[in-house]
């Protein structure tokens, strides 16, 4: 089985993460990791490959990310976690691009991993933790021509088949599909593990390939801020919270004081 | 005035009310054609509620082809509704499944999206919240069509009469499109409290409940209140997932949201930091929960809840 897991690298959200002056997000700046929701990718697909052991002959996990110079750094996480091999597409051009460009180079980088061995199975992560759009794996479907079987809670495999739960808004649905597809999973799929020693010793040893545009066949003009199909004209930070009133509990003085404030705000 | 098309999120023809609010921000940027995907003999309840909200056309898919599958199907048919009409905005709620419509959409129409629109104004132009809540983000699609999912709570809905003209419309589904199958589905068992996303008053408990959420649920049903969780409490099993709040879970932004037993960590804070009024119960004085609060008590939320509850109710009467 070829399958590939697609890891972003992010702004490590308990940083203080902020806008570059053209309202790009900043990505060198603030220190960044492989993005946490896509360790549960990862955890997945190696799950998969450690079921199919043998009989699905040779599963090779790749793990791919588009980003500047130190994304790599999220591709060797996913390296020492257990994945077979790395891609990191990184150019300059790309700095700045939306969603839809994005997904324009995820989506040629999986075709050129794809073009002796057919790729089975792409696993993302439910969302970025900066961008949050949770659209990336759904334009990857769209753009690649696959199934998506997506937000899943839980996962199964058998042959070619993938059933998965998805917890929705109004249901909770079992969905099904044939590979290859596109699978995004959540942190509900099962805690990821951690890189062991030998994990990350072997990982200095596991190829890794850096991509630029040209490699995908993707002109600089498709990507980046100045083509992307939408624009951030302003970004504000939040005015910090007026601080406010804390009291302590003493012999019920805290209820008090809390159905008190309730009532004087109107609530009750 | 351009035709701006917006999807009926229905729970088996039951219009739900982030409808309405696309609707209202509907007509700030033309004229609302409401699109109602489901079954045949739903759309007439459905059309009278959207009719309420100035829907002028409701364009009705009957779904029977199409309801055993995932998300590709819808993209097609507003791919289709949107080539005919040429609307000047696409308006989907911002949920998970509204999303990826809106994400394959906008692949085939070659235009722009914006996600989890917070407010939408004339251009369009959209506000966003971002990391967690800490920045407030304007922008604009400028290319082709602009796709914009909207979180619930954008706007205030407003009624106003609209001719709701029916319009069937019967697309053409790719087999491409039918190969994510719905092979089983269990409707979310209604809680009788209000639904979290909506709800003016959100109480919500953490790993500082133990396990036990009376306290919680107590106190929400005195202020009328739904109740939340943090992953933590849902991690550990106490309360399902749909009742989280924070980055994973649900995004929440009610007039009063009380944290009880929750330490603040910013992927829960992701969830409701822009609540109006921020209430915050536990027994930890340093807990970062403290830095949102308008108001906080220092104190052990299973006997300062339980006690409050008692003097609400008696208040009420
Ligand atoms: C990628 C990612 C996504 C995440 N998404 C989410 C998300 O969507 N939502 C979310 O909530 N978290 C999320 N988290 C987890 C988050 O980082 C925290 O771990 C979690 O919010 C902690 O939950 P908690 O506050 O209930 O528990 P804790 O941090 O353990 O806090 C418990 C609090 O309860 C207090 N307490 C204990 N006993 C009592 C008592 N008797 N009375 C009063 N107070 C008491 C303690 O003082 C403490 O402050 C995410 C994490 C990651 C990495
Ligand atoms: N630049 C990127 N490189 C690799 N994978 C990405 C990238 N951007 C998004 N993804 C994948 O798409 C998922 C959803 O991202 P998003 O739509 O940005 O929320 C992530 O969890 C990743 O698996």
């Amino acid at each position: 089985m070829n399958i590939v897991v697609c890891v972003k690298y992010v702004p490590d959200a308990t940083a203080d993460r902020q806008f570059e002056s053209d309202n790009t997000v900043d990505r060198v700046g603030v220190d960044g990791l492989l993005s946490e929701l896509d360790e549960y990718a990862v955890e997945q697909a190696l799950q998969i490959k450690e079921k199919a052991g043998d009989d699905a002959g040779e599963t090779v996990v790749t793990a791919l990310c588009v980003g500047p110079e130190k994304a790599v750094d999220a591709v060797r996480k996913a390296l020492q976690m257990g994945a077979d091999k790395g891609v990191h597409v990184t150019d300059e051009a790309i700095a700045g691009s939306d969603y839809i460009a994005t997904s324009l180079v995820l989506a040629k980088a999986i075709e050129k991993l794809g073009a002796e061995t057919a790729v089975d199975l792409v696993v993302c992560g439910m969302a970025s933790t900066d961008a949050s759009g949770s659209v990336v794996p759904a334009m990857l479907a769209e753009r690649l021509g696959l199934p998506q079987v997506t937000l899943a809670s839980v996962v199964e495999t058998q042959g070619d088949q993938v059933r998965i739960k998805r917890d929705g808004d109004t249901a909770t649905e079992v969905i099904g599909g044939t590979m290859p597809l596109v699978l995004s999973v959540t942190d509900q799929s099962g805690e990821a593990r951690y890189p062991s020693f030998k994990g990350i010793m072997a990982a200095k040893k596991k190829p890794l390939d850096v991509w630029s545009l040209s490699d995908l066949g993707v002109d600089a003009d498709q990507v980046g801020l100045s083509v992307a199909w939408s624009e951030v004209e302003d970004t504000t930070a939040r005015p910090p919270r007026t601080a406010g009133e804390i009291v302590k509990d003493e012999d019920g003085s805290g209820a008090k004081a809390l159905t008190e404030f309730l009532a004087s705000k109107k609530f009750i | 005035m351009s035709e701006v098309l917006v999807l009926i999120d229905h729970a088996e023809g039951a219009v739900k009310k982030p409808t309405y609010e696309l609707l209202t921000i509907a007509k700030r940027l033309g004229e609302p054609s409401a699109v109602f995907i489901g079954p045949a003999d739903q759309a007439a309840a459905a059309t009278d509620k959207v009719k309420k909200y100035g829907a002028e056309k409701v364009y009705v898919v009957d779904d029977a082809e199409i309801k055993g599958y995932l998300v590709a199907p819808k993209a097609e048919v507003l791919q289709q509704l949107a080539e005919k009409a040429s609307p000047a905005a696409i308006l989907i709620p911002s949920s998970g499944e509204g999303k990826e419509i809106a994400a394959r959409l906008a692949i085939k129409l070659e235009s722009g999206l914006i996600t989890d629109a917070v407010d939408v104004q004339e251009g369009p132009v959209t506000t966003q919240s971002v990391f967690a809540g800490n920045f407030t983000v304007q922008a604009k699609v400028t290319k082709g069509t602009p796709i914009i999912t909207v979180k619930p709570n954008a706007a205030t809905p407003e009624e106003s009469e609209g001719a709701a003209a029916v319009e069937e419309f019967s697309p053409t589904i790719s087999d491409a499109a039918k190969t994510a199958q719905i092979v089983a589905s269990q409707p979310r068992q209604a809680t009788g409290r209000p639904e979290l996303t909506e709800a003016a008053i959100v109480v919500s408990g953490g790993r500082g409940t133990g396990g036990n959420f009376e306290p919680i649920e107590g106190l929400a049903d005195a202020l009328g209140a739904a109740v939340g969780a943090s992953r933590a409490a849902v991690d550990s099993g106490w309360m399902p997932h749909s009742f989280q709040v924070g980055q994973t879970g649900k995004t929440v932004s009610p007039q009063l949201y009380v944290a009880n037993g929750i330490s603040g960590a910013i992927q829960h804070r992701a969830g409701m930091q822009t609540s109006k009024t921020i209430v915050a119960v536990n027994k930890d004085d340093e807990a970062p929960i403290f830095e949102l609060v308008d108001f906080g008590v220092v104190g052990d939320l299973h006997t300062v809840l339980p006690a409050a509850t008692e003097q609400i109710k008696e208040r009420k009467g």
